[in-house]
């Protein structure tokens, strides 16, 4: 037996184990999916699974190579969570779907005995997923384990801050953003370097920058993934900055609703205190800099800048009217500047690599990578960065691989409550700021919602206004009426109850709310009406005129039928009946009671043999 | 009331300007609501007028003024899980726990709540018992993950 010494070393909280031994090294690294898709996917427990083997002795053993198993944010593909990386002397290999109890075979057969376990492979679908990809601001989220700074510098962390900081002047950084072209990737699209220069033109001597991480859109996750994944980008991001336009604090004010990433980042900034990354003379030059979390309470409207600020400030979250621009009057009455969290995590790069490179990535007046969230009803849902200026069908089925469940494509809907839907004939459209923006829908913070033969195309403006409709801070009229009598046609059209009337009555209340509101919120909301009267005008008419919902979903005109024929009386969906509406004897073909139906559609999924129709 | 929880609190933020929300968040952590003897007590130890605390546990969807069961349950109606049928979920844990959105179960067993989107759409529908996020979660699988809580 070859003598041995093995060594075990424990981080402070026992993530990561490593084993060495006097023969020959050979490194092992085990990668596991740990953002807040993989966790929920049981991340943790294949992570410990690895890491339990790994302390066997016997393993140990027989490995006779360094081994270590970390976390690391999202890979962006979490159709496929858990997904794990075993790195052998550099190459790679990706498994899928990866459960506890799959652990032991990969350890045995891959990583002693050095044949990669086929069964549990990566397929072709991760390799379309993410052919069409470009990832800069996620190139190393998924990579490197997102609570070390070490882990961070060894991809060349905080070398764009040192360039700044020690060999630039701040003009000279903010003219290599402006050059760079990128705009705000959080919604509005305000070219960011235009952004820096004002603040940094603004009188005062002291200035804030803001993070805004209340990522509200729901059907938007890009910055859950960032903060999860890789932290110290946003930080290093907002050090530049804070260079850039001479500010001495920042904030970042984040979603009460992401844990995970609140840890994450917090555990980020005090490591980067730590290493003098912040504080004072940062990075040994004389530039004064630090961060502290502000966390959100569950307000939508707190995305919008100036209501952020005031939630900052003890108050309700109710936005200003501009000007004054925060960049003049912002938080605490001192000039301030916001970015979101992609904008803040990509200005490291385009500082490190150079603004022309960034501009020419993308196309015409959007410049640059933009992250998606592809949801809904597609095969590959999960987060995609691509080049803007991709045609939108590229992004379904090339890299989304389709819609689900062979069913057929009907819309997708971009850019959250504030954006609108675009149907099948648009679908070779460029994704960039201008062409969305032509179609009525916008870029946003880059939700994309996918939507398929089943969905009411009502139901969705309907569910998009209420959700403005909950959220909006009731501070002007036009925003809380209007919202709320939007919201109430909508109903009485998907209940069976439309008229004519009530198509030129919701065009005008979008159009009053557009011009009157006073943020955003109010300003955009009507946007998912009015893309889906413009695109759907036939699905609205189908409700009013045939009292009738295409899509089969609106309760009001909807009914559910047994096929006597099909049926063969097993009694399922009789049992999973809330209101005992169904009856029949067994093995005899069942009658649902119209009166009693609610029409929840438990007998519909429940039912094995497709005896029961929606019609 | 035993305010220690509560002076803990404040020590933690010494300087009050700014923080007024962080404040409720460790308030609420260590009572599961904003009491209302609580917020009186915050009001008298940081000068912050008891209106503006009212107006923001009021104004911002996280505070609660009413105690909470002993599990938050939370159904996300987002955009993806909404056209997944998350709505399907919701109408079976309202009916199998009699109780509706917003409410407490009568034991005080669960909180439900409906949260739009807590940014795991590819996961969708999900619902988040605590702190345990379930993914591609049906009526069916909904009612099976509540046995799991008592």
């Amino acid at each position: 037996m070859t003598k041995q010494r093995s060594v075990l070393t424990a981080k402070k909280d026992g993530k990561t184990v490593r084993t060495s031994s006097r023969a020959k090294a050979k490194e092992t690294t085990v990668r596991v999916c740990m953002g807040t898709g993989g966790i929920a996917a049981g991340g943790e427990e294949v992570l410990n699974s690895f890491l339990d083997l790994f302390s066997k002795k016997a393993i140990k053993g027989a490995v006779k190579k360094r081994s270590a198993a970390h976390k690391v944010g999202c890979r962006g593909f979490c159709a496929k969570d858990v997904l794990v990386d075993v790195i052998i002397d550099g190459k790679t290999t990706t498994y899928q779907l990866v459960k506890p109890s799959m652990v032991e075979r990969i350890v045995n057969e891959h990583i002693i005995a050095g044949i990669p376990v086929q069964d549990f492979l990566i397929g072709a679908d991760y390799e379309a997923f993410h052919g069409k990809q470009q990832k800069i601001v996620l190139e190393d989220c998924g990579r490197i384990d997102p609570e070390s700074l070490d882990a961070y510098l060894a991809v060349s962390g905080y070398r764009a801050a040192q360039k700044a900081l020690t060999g630039m002047a701040p003009d000279a950084v903010i003219r290599e953003v402006k050059n760079a072209g990128i705009r705000g990737r959080g919604g509005a699209g305000f070219p960011t370097g235009l952004k820096w220069e004002f603040c940094r033109r603004s009188e005062g001597q002291l200035k804030y920058i803001i993070c805004n991480a209340d990522e509200g859109d729901p059907g938007a996750f890009m910055d859950r993934a960032v903060l999860e994944g890789n932290p110290h980008a946003v930080i290093e991001g907002m050090i530049i900055g804070a260079f850039a336009i001479g500010a001495s604090d920042g904030f970042v004010y984040i979603r009460a609703e992401y844990p995970l990433a609140i840890d994450r980042l917090s555990r980020a900034i005090d490591d980067a205190r730590e290493r003098g990354y912040l504080g004072r003379n940062i990075i040994g030059s004389d530039v004064h800099f630090d961060i502290s979390i502000k966390l959100g309470a569950g307000a939508f409207v707190c995305g919008e800048e100036t209501a952020l600020i005031s939630s900052i400030e003890d108050n309700i979250g109710e936005p200003k009217p501009k000007p004054p621009f925060p960049a003049q009057k912002g938080l605490w009455g001192k000039p301030t500047n916001i970015n979101n969290v992609e904008t803040w995590a990509t200005i490291p790069k385009i500082i490190d690599r150079g603004a022309s490179w960034f501009a020419s990535i993308g196309s015409g007046q959007s410049k640059g990578t933009k992250i998606f969230s592809l949801v809904g009803k597609i095969n590959h849902t999960g987060l995609v960065e691509v080049p803007l200026g991709i045609p939108l069908r590229q992004i379904i089925y090339d890299i989304g691989g389709g819609i689900a469940d062979n069913k057929a494509f009907k819309a997708v809907q971009t850019g959250g409550p504030s954006g609108g839907c675009i149907p099948a004939a648009h679908l070779d459209t460029p994704v960039d700021y201008e062409s969305l923006a032509a179609l009525g829908s916008i870029v946003g913070s880059g939700g994309m919602v996918v939507l398929d033969e089943d969905t009411c195309m009502v139901d969705v403006a309907k569910f998009f206004v209420s959700f403005c409709l909950d959220e909006s801070c009731g501070q002007c009229t036009p925003c809380r009426e209007g919202t709320r009598m939007i919201v109430k046609i909508l109903d009485e059209i998907t209940n069976g109850l439309g008229t004519e009337d009530h198509i030129p009555l919701l065009e005008e209340l979008c159009e009053v709310m557009k011009e009157t509101s006073l943020c955003g919120l109010g300003k955009t909301a009507p946007n998912p009406v009015l893309s889906t009267l413009r695109y759907f005008r036939d699905e609205y008419d189908a409700h009013i005129r045939e009292r009738r919902c295409p899509a089969g979903v609106c309760r009001a005109l909807i009914t559910f039928m047994i096929d006597g024929v099909r049926c063969t009386g097993c009694g399922a969906c009789a049992r999973i009946c809330p209101q005992k509406a169904i009856e029949g004897e067994r093995k005899k073909p069942h009658v649902i009671l119209q009166k009693k139906c609610i029409k929840c559609g438990a007998c519909y999924e429940t039912c094995k043999f497709s005896s029961i129709a929606k019609t | 009331m035993d305010s220690s929880q509560i002076d803990e609190v404040l020590r933690k933020y010494p300087d009050v300007k700014g923080n007024v929300i962080a404040i409720l968040h460790g308030v609420q952590a260590a009572y599961h609501y904003l009491p209302e003897s609580a917020l009186r007590y915050v009001a008298k130890q940081t000068g912050v007028p008891l209106t503006r605390l009212y107006s923001i546990a009021t104004f911002y969807h996280f505070f609660s003024l009413t105690p909470k069961g002993r599990h938050e349950l939370n159904v996300c109606l987002g955009t993806a899980c909404h056209v997944k049928g998350s709505r399907r979920v919701m109408d079976e844990v309202e009916q199998r726990l009699s109780v509706e959105e917003g409410g407490t179960t009568g034991d005080m067993r669960f909180t439900l709540r409906a949260v739009r989107c807590i940014g795991a759409c590819s996961l969708a529908p999900v619902m988040v018992v605590d702190k345990d996020t379930y993914s591609n979660v049906t009526a069916k699988k909904a009612v099976d993950i509540l046995k799991k809580y008592d």
